[in-house]
């Protein structure tokens, strides 16, 4: 069924047209990549759909419901995790608490005046990290971990929303090689198993074609391309506009190793 | 209306802005460059004032001229200029890296010591200044007599925005200020010499301030009074205009010089609220003013400063705190009357203070006005006894939610901004409840405040009242404590740490935040209410910058980064100011050297060099224990 559905996007900065009549689907457990050039406009799609920023026109409707302008805390509410290019997290929490923080957020407890902040949902917490394999650092301080491990995290915080949509701004930007290609067969394996819509922007051309069932191209705003990993991968105006010939390779290898 | 009245008040309203905008321009551009917001900005305009009414009378007596009296005052903004290098080599220097409530303190130290060199070097008693040769007559302006020295300073302003233009746009320093002001990391990456930039900027800075409080010597006298009546108005003025606008700053004295020119005919006693309604309405459409832009946003991710993680009590703490109620318990037993002064005084200030570092350690909020809400509090006691009638009871409940309901509505638009805006915000709201209360003489009684503030029989005596306040204080410090641990506590510090992380697990941080500095409010509020009742009157000292700085120097000298350190604080800061001030004339100087002091070689306070012990001693336990 259809999780996501946008709708005619447009948007302006001045001058610069950063989206226009950008429109797309997504079904629940579906992997879905917004790729293109620096400047695109695939941020500002993607925070369209996040509730960062409002378009100026268009539509962003999730179950049917309509979620066109709405902050990022409703649209939270509304079953949608999100992570950021650059990992946010509660800094001087520790592990754990972090993940803490995110469900006591969930369970609508952040007036609660009396209970122990550091005791709730703290089982619920640890089965979340150990599902992204973080149970271990459970109790250490995050900003103690290296920088893969903390993306880890912040994917087990957008998890404790319950998210039926995932939203991924570069989930990989800022890894090593290792570590992304583990980050994002881990997304891919929980957006599988319980049946969750990703939504991802990604750089790395094998995270992209490895691990998403669609993938649209951006460019100056608009859609260029859109579908299978395989029809892209071919697509003559992608491989003018933005692949390449090394990057068309490179393209054909990411998904000969991640499916044989 | 007559048309040339209406033009006159028009007149005199551009004769304001125009000297409100000299000033302001220096603070701006220093801001813009330092990234510094400089308290000892009015320091340095009463400096020009003063050092004007000194050399300018003595140039005159060679010459009646206008021109050795302009030169007596470029040359007096030259003196103040130099001050201004002096600060900035001396202290700027070492501060430009840490959180800005430790740069507004440490400025705000310089003002204290600045203030006791003029009380020195000058005396108490006002100086007026020479009237300017040649432009002493008045003007006639259709009917209206109008001063020629006014009309002069309304080209003042004007004159000023133009050569800074000319300094900004035709000059390599005044590109490099633009570049620095745009951004300071890259100017320092292409290879500019900052620290000479730096304290260029700081002279030209300071000599604006020197230049505007010279310039006022015909108008007004010189006084001790003057850093802080007009530090306040030229924050607003920066905010309002955009800090590090030049431009913006113009555009916003012209606007509250014409809007208080006009305000004193329409509402002749709160001119000044209508001043903070047009701030506030400016931040809520735009929260960095008319010109100003938002602060490009940290590269990286840095460590709140500020309580990292509340620790629970140890079995050592838990002792310590058994120790210290029982002290509480049975102080009265042995205590003279003094001591039991004191004590009452320490409990009153350990609840302020704590519910500052609740807003300002827990929550990342810096404000610099807390003392507004600790002073509502108190007249709000104060005034209900003494002209409503009200016993004590009810008085001490209507405290605490007077402190809050002040909190809620100041902190409906002080939530809206973070940072060095936030801070600045909090100290202008506080400043217009200063001025209220100084102003609104019918019922606050003005400047002398209102005595015969005393508790109902059963608490009137030092002994059942030192008890009351122990009650009141350690349940509320108590209550906040507990506060911080739940999890509001812990949101409030989740959105301190990452705003949009918070946001995006589903919490509102804007209202989150509302609520916590109403919280604190009306924690400050019962504090302060408590302490009408332990002196027995209310002034407006009560809700005074210098209030709000005690507060603030309290929680520093406990240590932001703990829990229980503003208590530590509170007691040790109030101890030795009661012990200190009456042995000498030059507290002021003590306080301030003390406060720079606390910031440049002691950041974390009492608290944080306890913590440090503790580790300490634990990893050397560890240590004997895997050596065994």
């Amino acid at each position: 069924m259809t999780l996501l559905r946008v709708e005619g996007l447009n948007k302006r900065f001045g001058g610069v047209v950063a989206a226009r009549d950008v429109a797309f689907s997504l079904h629940a457990g579906e992997m879905l990549a917004i790729i293109g050039p620096n400047g695109a406009g695939k941020s500002t799609t993607f925070n369209m759909v996040g509730g960062q920023l409002t378009p100026d026109t268009g539509r962003v409707v999730l179950n049917d419901e309509e979620i066109t302008g709405l902050p990022p805390r409703v649209v939270c509410r509304l079953g949608v995790g999100r992570t950021f290019q650059v990992a946010q997290t509660f800094l001087s929490f520790s592990v754990v608490e972090n993940v803490q923080m995110a469900l006591i957020a969930r369970h609508g407890q952040t007036r609660d005046l009396l209970a122990r902040a550091a005791s709730l949902h703290r089982q619920e917490a640890l089965g979340l990290l150990a599902r992204v394999g973080m149970e271990v650092d459970a109790d250490r301080p995050i900003g103690e971990l290296a920088y893969g491990d903390v993306k880890r995290v912040e994917l087990a915080i957008a998890l404790a929303a319950s998210p039926r949509l995932l939203l991924m701004d570069e989930p990989t930007a800022g890894m090593a090689p290792r570590e992304r290609a583990a980050l994002m067969q881990l997304t891919a394996n929980i957006a599988r198993e319980q049946d969750i819509g990703v939504l991802f922007t990604e750089h790395d051309m094998d995270a992209v074609f490895a691990h998403a069932d669609r993938i649209i191209v951006l460019v100056r705003g608009e859609i260029i391309a859109r579908g299978s990993p395989e029809e892209v991968r071919t697509d003559e105006q992608v491989k003018r506009v933005y692949l390449g010939t090394t990057g068309h390779k490179a393209a054909l290898r990411a998904r000969k190793a991640a499916h044989g | 209306m007559e048309p040339s009245f209406l033009l006159v008040q028009s007149l005199s309203g551009l004769a304001s802005a125009s000297s409100l905008f000299v000033i302001a321009s220096g603070l701006t551009l220093v801001f813009g460059v330092t990234r510094i917001v400089n308290f000892a900005h009015g320091s340095f305009y009463m400096l020009g004032a003063y050092v004007a009414v000194t050399i300018v009378p003595w140039l005159l007596e060679f010459d009646r001229s206008p021109w050795l009296f302009f030169l007596g005052v470029l040359a007096s903004a030259a003196v103040v200029g130099l001050l201004g290098v002096a600060m900035e080599i001396l202290l700027l220097r070492r501060i430009y890296r840490v959180p800005e409530l430790f740069q507004l303190l440490a400025t705000f130290g310089v003002v204290l010591i600045v203030q006791d060199a003029v009380l020195w070097i000058w005396g108490p008693v006002d100086i007026p200044g020479p009237r300017a040769p040649g432009l002493r007559h008045g003007v006639y302006i259709f009917d209206q007599r109008f001063p020629a020295y006014e009309l002069f300073l309304i080209v003042v302003g004007p004159v000023v925005l133009g050569l800074l233009w000319l300094l900004m746009h035709r000059t390599r320093f005044g590109v490099l200020i633009r570049a620095a002001t745009r951004d300071r990391e890259m100017v320092g990456a292409l290879g500019v010499n900052q620290a000479l930039l730096f304290t260029g900027t700081l002279f030209l800075g300071a000599f604006l301030a020197g230049l505007g409080g010279a310039l006022q010597i015909p108008r007004v006298s010189a006084s001790a009074h003057m850093d802080l009546s007009i530090i306040t108005e030229v924050f607003v003025v920066t905010v309002v205009g955009g800090m590090g606008s030049i431009t913006g700053a113009f555009l916003a004295a012209v606007l509250i010089g014409q809007l208080q020119a006009f305000g004193v005919l329409i509402f002749p006693k709160i001119t000044l609220v209508l001043v903070f309604l047009l701030m506030a309405a400016v931040l809520v459409v735009k929260p960095w003013g008319l010109l100003g832009r938002p602060e490009p946003a940290a590269g990286r991710a840095a460590l709140p400063e500020g309580i990292l993680h509340p620790r629970h009590f140890g079995r050592l703490e838990m002792a310590l705190g058994a120790a210290a109620l029982a002290a509480l318990i049975a102080l009265p037993v042995f205590a003279d009357a003094y001591m039991l002064k004191v004590a009452t005084e320490v409990l009153v200030f350990a609840l302020a203070a704590f519910s500052l570092n609740f807003l300002v350690g827990n929550g990342g909020i810096v404000s610099f006005g807390h003392a507004a809400y600790f002073g509502l509090g108190a007249y709000a006691a104060g005034l209900l006894v003494t002209r409503i009638g009200l016993p004590m009871e009810p008085a001490l409940l209507a405290a605490p939610m007077a402190g809050g309901l002040f909190a809620a509505l100041f902190g409906f638009f002080v939530v809206r901004l973070s940072g060095i805006y936030l801070a600045m915000l909090t100290l202008a709201f506080a400043q217009i409840a200063y001025a209220v209360c100084f102003q609104w003489v019918e019922v606050t009684g003005g400047d002398n405040g209102v005595v015969g503030v005393w508790p109902s029989a059963w608490a009137a005596s030092r002994q059942a009242y030192y008890y009351l306040v122990a009650v009141l204080s350690v349940a509320g410090i108590l209550a906040l404590r507990h506060v911080i641990y739940a999890p509001f506590g812990a949101t409030l510090r989740a959105c301190r740490d990452s705003e949009a992380r918070a946001d995006a697990v589903g919490v509102n941080v804007r209202k989150h935040r509302w609520l916590g500095f109403s919280l604190a409010g009306s924690a400050a509020g019962l504090s302060g209410g408590l302490y009408a009742f332990s002196k027995g009157s209310i002034d407006p000292t009560l809700l005074s910058i210098p209030m709000s700085v005690d507060f603030l120097a309290m929680i520093l000298l406990g240590g932001i980064q703990t829990v229980m350190g503003p208590v530590l604080g509170a007691a040790a800061f109030h101890s030795i100011k009661d012990l200190f001030m009456p042995l000498t004339d030059h507290w002021r100087f003590f306080l301030g050297a003390s406060i720079i002091a606390l910031v440049l070689l002691f950041p974390r306070g009492l608290g944080g060099a306890f913590a440090m012990l503790r580790s300490r001693a634990g990893q050397r336990r560890l240590a004997a224990v895997t050596a065994a």
